[in-house]
């Protein structure tokens, strides 16, 4: 049994079942639509897992990345005449880079600094894309051109939930295999004993900082599907409350479990659309659900989930 | 927590889900989704009791022609993502005929598509000339523009012969948008501008920048575009430099809360209002008066808060629907076209005369110039 969860094909499997199955099921667009941004948030979730579950370290601005995603689709086609696909494609290379920046002095260091920079990283984004109105259009947002494919323009929310499923189908993939590569192995290695790891040669700060910029490239890519989604972008993608729902999602879905971060998206999304039958109470029911989760699934749905089905089972 | 108990809830969400949708057929369903929590619920939470309010009011009353009126809000924290997915639901779930919502620009701009592909009526209540310029088919507003708040201004400096000015803006969203309408428009009422300084939304000091106008040769006032507590911080040290022009504010202030922020300093100061705000001290011959003192007292007495203009724009938005309802019947086809034209009415913000080609219908006699006298409001005109 454990072999089997455990094995890699599985999970892929077994998220690509569930966004079929669920896909087929799902009655009318506004289902779409949330199903859709279930998927575009588990994209982010994914690659900050990575960092969070992996390397062990927090970010707290990785709503900065989805920002500088969700702009690149918006600014690049409208003022420079960028096609669609590249401006994402640029967004997401950018996005690595500033990771790659920012990481590289912090990351030497011990501890969460990783998590102050970032923190204040995320804050000037959102400052930036609010101050900056002349071009992305300040707090009230800017339009965003449409995606063309194939001389279609899309804008069904049935579309964009198959678009997002493959996207994070293929992203799990990648993330699969940086996990079975030498870095992947190293990240192991480092998330069990960080001395250990350095003293078998590893060279530690390289390696969070590749995660730190793949997690980045996920937000980044994330960010600009959410923007195409919406056809209407506000500096909000960016804000501290949204770096802080991420890490949320990666915690409460299972730190290290990538499936999780599907499951953890799907619980901070759903559930406030659920909640809104209960108006006033909303806020209160939602904190006392995740505290709920926390306590009786201390290391997050989908990790104790398993641990007790492979108990059961073996 | 088991697997099991987890799917008995999300088969209880699925079925909160269904019967929100299920509403006795003969209901008339309006929705609404306001930022009533997060940073704008200043604006939201007013507009929310207001529609309650007066929804409650007209089905104690037996409806609209016999029919009740189901009012569905959805609260958005501000969030322009989170607006739209609940667009798309009262569109796809909730198949409402109609929306009165929108409480800021950015929410209102990220749901206008959802309402234009659906074809239904979206009456909004935020500020700003882009949502009805360029013109939506289904896209109307009920609360003034910035662009009229300048215009208001500059009639009245004309008035007064004020004619070169220095301006101080706050880099918000309000101050913003207001500031690059008021640049848009100040040549057309020969209004020169001779300085522009700006600050930040919680900066806590604006000496420096006042310096810079003050040292301009020839200033005759200053206009302020900003909202929250920077006004107030430009009033008091407008008056600490000992700056003797006349300092004009924005509607974006126009509540009791500057006044006791500015004190003293706030003597003097003029600027743009709904009537709503100086309802007692309308003449009698006003016919504005009834409607903003109806309002006011009846929002007063029920949230034992003070009337805000923002509340006012929601009483706006769903009386011009009913209107269209009781005129031409439920379909969002007919209501549309009959909430372009309505006539005449009289709202909380002056008299709305709709037509094909201007979705809000105001026009600048519904300002007040308002002057700020021994720490109330008076009318200036």
């Amino acid at each position: 049994m454990r072999g089997l969860i455990g094995n890699r094909w599985a999970e892929l499997g077994a998220m690509a079942l569930l966004i079929g199955l669920v896909g087929l099921i799902l009655p009318s667009g506004y289902y779409f639509r949330v199903g859709a941004l279930v998927l575009v948030s588990a994209i982010a979730a994914l690659g900050l897992n990575l960092l969070l579950g992996y390397a062990g370290q927090v970010s707290l601005g990785h709503a900065g990345f989805v920002g500088i995603g969700a702009y690149a689709v918006a600014l690049l086609p409208t003022y420079w005449g960028v096609p669609t696909l590249l401006a994402l494609a640029g967004g997401a290379v950018f996005s690595g880079l500033l990771a790659l920046a920012l990481g590289r002095p912090i990351l030497r260091l011990k501890g969460h600094f990783l998590a102050v920079a970032t923190l204040g990283l995320g804050i000037l984004v959102a400052m930036v894309l609010t101050n900056e109105a002349r071009i992305t259009g300040g707090p009230d947002g800017m339009p965003v051109p449409r995606l063309e494919l194939f001389g279609t323009r899309i804008r069904a929310p049935e579309t964009w939930y198959w678009i997002t499923g493959g996207v994070l189908l293929v992203a799990t993939f990648f993330a699969q295999n940086l996990l079975n590569s030498s870095t992947g192995r190293a990240l192991r290695a480092l998330h069990d004993s960080e001395v250990a790891a350095r003293a078998a040669g590893i060279d530690v700060a390289r390696i969070k900082g590749i995660v730190f910029a793949v997690s980045a490239i996920y937000a980044s890519v994330s960010g600009s599907l959410l923007a195409l989604l919406n056809g209407h972008i506000t500096p909000d993608v960016a804000s501290f409350l949204n770096s802080i729902e991420l890490v949320t999602m990666v915690v409460l879905g299972g730190m290290g479990s990538l499936l999780g971060s599907l499951i953890g998206a799907a619980v901070l999304v759903i559930l406030p659309q659920a909640l809104t039958i209960f108006h006033e109470y909303e806020h209160l029911l939602l904190g006392s659900f995740i505290i709920l989760i926390m306590i009786f699934l201390r290391d997050g749905i989908v990790p104790t989930l398993r641990k007790r089905f492979t108990e059961r089972g073996s | 927590m088991t697997p099991r108990s987890i799917l008995k809830l999300a088969a209880l969400a699925l079925m909160a889900g269904t019967t929100l949708g299920a509403a006795k057929a003969q209901d008339i369903k309006i929705g609404a989704v306001l930022s009533v929590t997060g940073p704008a619920s200043f604006l939201g939470d007013p507009e929310e009791k207001t529609l309650k309010m007066y929804v409650e009011e007209i089905n104690a009353k037996g409806g609209i022609k016999g029919r009740k009126i189901q009012l569905i809000t959805y609260d958005d924290g501000g969030d322009a993502n989170k607006a739209r997915t609940f667009a798309t639901r009262l569109v796809e779930e909730d198949k409402v005929v109609a929306m009165v919502g929108g409480t800021t620009t950015g929410t209102t701009m990220s749901m206008g598509p959802v309402f234009e592909d659906a074809q239904l009526p979206f009456i909004s209540l935020a500020g700003a000339v882009v949502i009805v310029e360029p013109q939506k088919k289904w896209v109307f507003k009920t609360p003034h523009t910035d662009r009229m708040a300048c215009e208001k201004i500059f009639e009245d400096m004309k008035k007064r012969n004020l004619t070169k000015i220095g301006m101080i803006s706050g880099t918000d969203g309000f101050g913003k948008s207001m500031r690059d309408e008021c640049v848009k428009v100040n040549a057309r009422f020969g209004i020169e501008i001779l300085a522009e300084e700006t600050y930040g939304p919680r900066d806590t000091d604006m000496t420096p920048q006042l310096t810079n106008l003050k040292g301009k040769s020839g200033m005759q006032a200053v206009i302020n575009p900003g909202f929250g507590q920077g006004p107030a911080i430009v009033t008091r040290n407008f008056r600490q430099l000992g700056l003797t022009v006349p300092l004009y504010q924005s509607h974006g202030v126009a509540s009791k809360q500057f006044i006791d922020l500015a004190g003293d300093a706030a003597n003097g100061v003029r600027l743009p209002a709904a009537a709503l705000l100086v309802a007692d001290k309308l003449p009698a011959s006003d016919p504005q008066k009834p409607v903003a003192q109806a309002y006011a007292k009846k929002f007063q007495d029920a949230t034992k808060q003070p009337v805000s203009t923002f509340g006012g724009h929601a009483y706006d938005g769903l009386m011009i629907l009913v209107g269209a309802i009781e005129r031409g019947g439920a379909d969002p086809k007919v209501i549309r076209d009959e909430i372009e034209k309505t006539k005449g009415f009289m709202g909380t913000a002056g008299i709305f005369n709709m037509t094909a080609t201007d979705h809000m219908g105001l026009d600048l006699s519904a300002f007040k110039m308002l002057e700020i006298k021994n720490g109330d409001w008076a009318l200036a005109e």
